[in-house]
């Protein structure tokens, strides 16, 4: 794990990193890599991911509004708002 | 050798649901900004999703409707990028495991020749919210009442030639979603966005390296889009030049595209199975029961028209193409009894004004009811089918309630009485001297025309109220006793 | 009074001994005098417990049954609070009032609990030690040179120095039941989608779970019926029929098949540990439970697997945090991209970062199959490991940890150290089981944690052994030296 490389990872994380840190962002990041590494000896063919805990299927929930207007509390906690909406840097692309 | 087109389409429809996908939020259109974004639709921390089970519903009826494959188990995914309409950092997506499978579409060309397209799959996925970008003190507004509204997104083959093909196609889904009453179909409000996948090639050669003009929310706007592109893509290969895979913006107001992002600089989204959903799993009972209970498709309509109403083929494709219309016309045909004068005022004058002032048929001034009795009086003689068109303009306007109403309070009944036309026939004749002179020196064969004279002469006495041919079958006797 | 347990005060409140005010009044004041030695209270929430007390005195006069009208415990700071600052011990979320309850705080609130405050954590319940929180470590009282364990280090240590009769925590990878080993008290992870995770910040949703950190197994029971619930507002919540976790603790342990992981007993582990975790294990016989030696042959895989699975799912669970509808945001951003960048660099701290960094690696183009579906792979492995055991044991016994609680600063830089904190415990997370920690004696003064491992939803049948075992010994009666 290289200096480019983490900064390629806190790029896609949008995590700022100072140079002056990067080599030991990369040093700590290599040591659990390699913890993690260990896995590749396991016997793995044929065996299904098992993304979840619970074997079961999602209950859904019947098509009906019940969300009040809370705007007021909601935009009370944020950074930046202004007639209603929040505020960022302008944003350049559309999509 | 010519350059052929290849082409591809992603559509994005939003799903008529009360609620969003994951949350019980509204999701009706033009609301104030986030008055319609709950704790979940803002990713507010320990929020959850709880998923609407009539997405799928839908989302199966289109799958169904096309012949695809229904995913007896679909896995929601995450999407992972930044981008401030995306509260939670990663959009709740399918993509191993999509609700709709592989199937098929068919379009109809102008020439009539018909074209099937094949159709990758369709998955569910949550629709992110909108930036605002008018200045607030040189930042954007973020408004997320769009955020989590339920979308399929229609995956085509590049099976499409043209850009004529590809408007076919898109109006064919159109059709099909508001026939199934899925979408509500309105364009101008986003309902329906198009991203395009566009490339040229020599025939009996690789495809050529393909662009993506993105979140095109217009018929007209992905016509002008593709044809703004196909030519760039030639013009750059003839002269010696390279198609780079990138993303492209198009500008319908100004009629301008330009490139977003080059290939390279593409996010890496990092997919994963969604841990707070579990599988969705529907078993055949289910989609047996939706597929019991399906509405009627646009072929099917188009045919019962033709059928039940004696229309064209013209005519039936027209009115069948959406359900809004479909339905507008069969009410007007109960009303009025007229399939034919129903077609022609649909396509005609309706279509004009409705045009004219972007607004759908769904929300058209004028109801079925109300032209309806239009038409009927019309037929019955009781007005002309000119004041019939100053009757429907005062409906539009709101100017009374009926075409009955509007014609008794503006005196617009059509003047039949023989006694009256009579009298008014005299006193035009009288009036009328030298024109009278003339017609008698006239060549019998050109009298009929110089006839128009003396009728101009009684409607415009009669405010236009006379019946046409009772005057001129008067007018006829009155100047042929003068001969 | 806050030497007596949850149900003793039930008693004494409903024996007007004292009101739940004087009692609120009284750890209140216990925590301003000894918290300061401990840190474990991130907020304390004076006004509002008072309140509570108040009305919970009126439900008491009324006749309430619920044994928790009236009880004084401490939330996790990862439970939202409404109007009360939920921190999840990060910078991220120091200004953060949350508008709405987590359901697990709701239904405490129904109990009619009183809420004396949140209480500290490792930042986002990443650590092991409680050192990561933005608010500081906490002290462990029974050597305050030492850790608590974390990430619920502030639950165990307030629960521990009785500044609160019982604690929520939650559990990703052993974060209930270490510190609770840690600071000799008796913790418990339910299944998975037994507690609702609504309004519980995520650190990793598939392996999150909330639970209770008590002075005994009877304690933990009283406070898991208010606990748990089936919730609408969680899709991963098990519509499961709820039982009285009060009702079976007295059934004897006779004729029991209790499984021993010959790979919990390997080299990591500490003579000392090993011998008092034996020697609970053998007073299990004595009292008629029948031993039987088994093989988990995936645990050493474990490890790795949680360290690809959780970070994976932060690093996607931790994007909301990106500065613009709440929490922590830069100064002067100049454009979108820094006021991103920024935000998230400055209020997540290193371990935070690290988890992010490792997840989004193990997510990305060309590496998803070689980490994180093969995580997958191995978790299916380790659950199957599981399953296997449990055809021929009703319980499955081993230590917590591999040696009593650690001074401060003491796993030096590589962070692998840290990890391997959660040995024993990380397993039952990936498989979803409910896991349980009580007390069987101190090393050096320092309390061990015998783990209890159950197949899915036996949480009452972990309570119920647990209990068992503190009838008949008394280490859960130990207390850390006192502060005052």
């Amino acid at each position: 794990m290289d200096s480019s490389e983490i900064q390629k990872l806190a790029n896609l994380a949008m995590i700022e990193i100072d140079d002056s840190q990067v080599s030991e962002v990369a040093a700590r990041i290599s040591d659990v890599l390699a913890l993690v590494d260990q896995l590749q000896a396991a016997d793995t063919d044929n065996v299904t991911p098992m993304a979840h805990p619970l074997d079961t299927v999602q209950r859904l929930r019947s098509d009906e509004v019940n969300e009040p207007n809370r705007r007021e509390a909601f935009q009370a906690i944020a950074p930046e708002s202004e007639n209603g909406l929040y505020l960022v840097p302008k944003v350049i692309d559309a999509g | 050798m010519t350059w052929e087109t290849v082409i591809g389409l992603e559509v994005h429809v939003q799903l008529a649901t009360k609620s969003k996908l994951f949350s019980a939020t509204s999701t009706a259109f033009g609301s104030e900004p986030n008055t319609q974004a709950s704790a979940i639709d803002l990713a507010m921390p320990g929020t959850l999703p709880v998923a609407n089970e009539e997405p799928f519903r839908y989302a199966i009826m289109f799958g169904l409707a096309i012949g695809a494959e229904i995913g007896k188990e679909s896995v929601f995914e995450r999407k992972n990028y930044f981008y401030p309409d995306l509260p939670k950092g990663y959009q709740t997506t399918q993509l191993a495991k999509p609700i709709v499978g592989a199937g098929e579409v068919e379009i109809t060309l102008e020439d009539g020749s018909t074209k099937s397209i094949r159709i990758h799959h369709a998955h569910l996925e949550e629709d992110a919210g909108k930036s605002m970008h008018e200045d607030f003190h040189g930042m954007s507004g973020i408004d997320l009442n769009r955020a989590g509204t339920p979308l399929i997104e229609i995956v085509s083959e590049p099976d499409l030639r043209s850009a004529e093909e590809a408007v076919a196609f898109a109006k064919k889904l159109h059709s099909l979603v508001t026939s199934l009453g899925i979408c509500d179909g309105e364009m101008s409000q986003g309902s329906m966005r198009f991203d395009v996948n566009i490339s040229v090639h020599k025939p009996g050669t690789p495809f050529g390296t393909r662009t993506e003009t993105k979140n095109l929310n217009s018929f007209k706007f992905m016509e002008e889009a593709i044809e703004m592109e196909v030519d760039r893509q030639i013009e750059e290969l003839e002269s010696g030049g390279v198609i780079d895979q990138e993303t492209r913006l198009y500008d319908g107001d100004k009629r301008t595209a330009k490139t977003m992002r080059k290939k390279a600089d593409e996010n890496d989204y990092r997919y994963f199975p969604c841990p707070d959903l579990l599988p969705v799993v529907f078993d055949d009972a289910y989609v047996d029961a939706i597929k019991a209970a399906m509405p009627e498709l646009p072929e099917a309509r188009a045919a019962r028209f033709k059928e039940e109403y004696q229309l064209s083929d013209y005519d039936a494709d027209i009115l069948s193409a959406d359900a809004a219309t479909s339905a507008y016309f069969e009410q007007l045909v109960k009303t009025s009894n007229d399939a034919k004068q129903s077609a022609n005022w649909i396509m005609g004058e309706l279509s004009a004004k409705l045009n004219a002032e972007e607004k759908s048929i769904k929300d058209s001034p004028v109801t079925a009811e109300q032209l309806g009795g239009v038409i009927s009086r019309t037929q019955d003689g009781t007005i002309s089918s000119k004041i019939a068109k100053q009757v429907f303009e005062a409906l539009w306007d709101g100017k009374g309630t009926s075409a009955d109403e509007i014609i008794e309070s503006q005196g617009l009944k059509q003047v039949s009485d023989t006694g009256a036309l009579e009298k008014m026939a005299d006193e035009v004749i009288a009036n009328s001297a030298k024109q009278v002179e003339n017609y008698r020196n006239a060549d019998p064969d050109k009298r009929p025309k110089m006839l128009g004279y003396f009728v101009g002469q009684i409607m415009k006495a009669s405010k236009g109220q006379a019946n046409p041919q009772a005057i001129n079958k008067i007018l006829i006797e009155k100047l042929n006793a003068l001969l | 009074m806050h030497r007596q347990s949850i149900s003793e005060l039930a008693q004494s409140l409903r024996d007007k001994k004292f009101s739940s005010v004087e009692l609120t009044q009284h750890y209140l004041d216990r925590i301003k005098r000894i918290d300061p030695q401990l840190n474990s209270y991130v907020t304390v929430t004076e006004e509002i417990a008072l309140a509570q007390a108040k009305i919970a005195d009126e439900r008491l006069a009324s006749g309430d049954s619920n044994p928790l009208c009236g009880i004084p415990i401490a939330h996790k700071d990862i439970f939202c609070t409404e109007g009360v600052r939920t921190s999840c011990g990060s910078k991220m979320l120091d200004n953060f009032v949350p508008p709405y309850n987590a359901t697990v705080v709701e239904n405490y609130l129904d109990a009619g609990a009183v809420m004396l405050g949140k209480v500290n954590m490792d930042e986002f319940a990443m650590g092991s030690s409680n050192e990561t929180s933005y608010y500081g470590p906490v002290k462990n009282p029974w050597d305050t040179r030492c850790v608590p364990g974390g990430s619920s280090g502030g639950s165990a240590a307030s629960v521990a120095a009785m500044l609160a009769a019982g604690a929520t925590a939650t559990d990703t990878g052993g974060s209930i039941r270490q510190p609770a080993s840690h600071c000799g008290l008796t913790g418990i992870k339910p299944t998975y989608g037994r507690a609702s995770r609504y309004g519980m910040i995520a650190f990793a949703s598939s392996l999150d779970q909330a639970g209770v950190l008590t002075r005994s197994a009877k304690d933990a029971a009283i406070m898991m019926n208010s606990l748990i619930s089936f919730d609408q507002k969680d899709s991963t919540s098990v519509d499961v029929a709820k039982e009285d976790y009060l009702q079976n603790l007295e059934t004897s342990v006779e004729g029991i098949t209790i499984g021993v992981p010959k790979e919990y007993f390997g080299d990591g582990l500490k003579i000392e540990t090993a011998a008092l975790v034996q020697e609970a294990i053998d007073q299990y016989e004595k009292m008629g439970a029948k031993i039987k030696e088994i093989s988990l042959p995936h645990s050493s895989l474990a490890v790795p697997a949680y360290y690809v699975i959780a970070p994976a799912e932060c690093s996607a669970n931790l994007s909301r945090f990106d500065g613009v509808r709440y929490g922590y945001r830069c100064e002067n951003p100049k454009d979108l991209e820094d006021l991103y960048k920024r935000s998230r660099g400055e209020a997540f701290g290193e371990e935070v970062k690290r988890r992010i960094l490792v997840g989004t690696y193990a997510l990305s183009a060309g590496y998803f199959d070689a980490y994180y579906n093969k995580a997958q792979q191995v978790r299916r492995l380790i659950k199957q490991d599981f399953d296997e055991a449990f055809k021929d044991v009703d319980v499955i016994m081993g230590p917590t940890c591999t040696s009593p609680a650690f001074k401060f600063d003491s796993k030096g830089s590589d962070p692998v150290a840290m990890y391997l904190e959660d040995i024993y415990t990380i397993a039952t997370n990936l498989a979803g089981l409910p896991g349980l920690s009580i007390p069987c004696g101190l090393v050096d003064n320092k309390p061990v944690g015998l783990q209890i491992i159950g197949p899915a939803f036996a949480e009452g049948k972990l309570l119920n052994i647990a209990h068992q075992f503190q009838l008949a010994t008394d280490f859960h009666t130990l207390t850390a030296p006192d502060l005052d």
